[in-house]
């Protein structure tokens, strides 16, 4: 819910899809919301990848379209292959929720081209299971093709994530994974407005794909 | 032929195991600072219906592959009995 308000409040026309239904109404963009959306039976997003709208998703990403998967959503596009590594148990076990300094490491995504690059944002994390995890080849891939997308500032990570990565691309950079809020941080109560540039970025990149500008 | 399976899922050896190591801490208050290397997994129980045993185990191998443990962070043995 709040994520389709922080896409609205940037001037987006966002649907609510029940992940039953089978069909992501001929949308732009995907937005797999965080909170817990799903159970987390097994593993973080190992069940809900089975959902039927997950299919739907599958096929929009193979045609390059834009796809955020944020927090639980991050844990979903890993479990289902839609990005490589894993999200394991945090390094301190506790669950984190605080607000963490995050910079931004890559601004060619549809979620973050209103950024410069380098920019450091303020954003909430809140996750149990959010240390990302890839074997040493898939790291050395990510970083040299420059697909890591967030990273949380130096002495800052939450969770013990490898290179302390806090967001990844796939090889198209269309699919995007990222632990913290951005829609927990749209100026509404406490948390900041350092998340509404996703929201932005993803407003001006839909008329780029319609082709209208 | 029914066959009970048991599947157990494993941390990877080199990966962190913060569970693990929690525990081991706890036991250590709890005077047992002899025991090490405590990993924690999780287990899995099922029947199978296959005609041998071997193919039960081929069935659960294919369970874990795409299920029952994440290839990236996990390992995972198997037993079949009848």
């Amino acid at each position: 819910m709040e994520t389709a308000r922080a896409a609205e409040a940037a001037g987006l026309d966002a649907t609510i899809v029940w992940h039953r239904d089978r069909d992501i109404a001929g949308a732009d963009i995907v937005l797999l919301p965080g909170g817990f959306s799903y159970g987390d039976y097994l593993r973080s997003g190992a069940i809900a990848r089975f959902s039927p709208i997950l299919h739907a998703v599958r096929e929009h990403a193979r045609r390059g379209g834009a796809v955020l998967g944020i927090c639980n959503g991050f844990q979903i596009l890993c479990e289902a292959g839609l990005l490589p590594g894993a999200l394991n148990r945090n390094a301190g076990l506790a669950f984190v929720s605080r607000p963490v300094g995050i910079r931004v490491e890559r601004v060619t995504t549809p979620f973050t081209t209103v950024f410069g690059p380098g920019t450091t944002l303020r954003l909430p994390v809140a996750h149990g299971e959010g240390r990302f995890v890839a074997p040493a080849d898939d790291i050395t891939r990510l970083e040299a093709e420059g697909r890591v997308v967030l990273r949380y500032v130096e002495g800052q990570n939450p969770n013990g994530s490898v290179h302390d990565i806090a967001g990844i691309a796939n090889a198209k950079g269309n699919v995007v994974g990222i632990m913290p809020h951005p829609e927990r941080a749209v100026g509404a109560v406490g948390a900041g407005a350092d998340g509404a540039g996703f929201f932005a970025s993803m407003a001006s990149w839909v008329p780029i794909v319609k082709g209208v500008v | 032929m029914t066959f009970r399976v048991r599947i157990r899922v494993m941390p990877r050896a080199e990966l962190l195991d913060p569970q693990g190591q929690a525990v081991e801490r706890a036991l250590g208050e709890l005077g047992f600072s002899d025991a090490r290397r405590a990993r924690i997994g999780r287990a899995i129980e099922l029947t199978v219906e296959a005609p041998s045993a071997s193919e039960a185990e081929q069935r659960a191998e294919a369970m874990c592959e795409q299920l029952l443990a994440n290839p990236v962070t996990e390992d995972f043995a198997i037993e079949v009995e009848s």
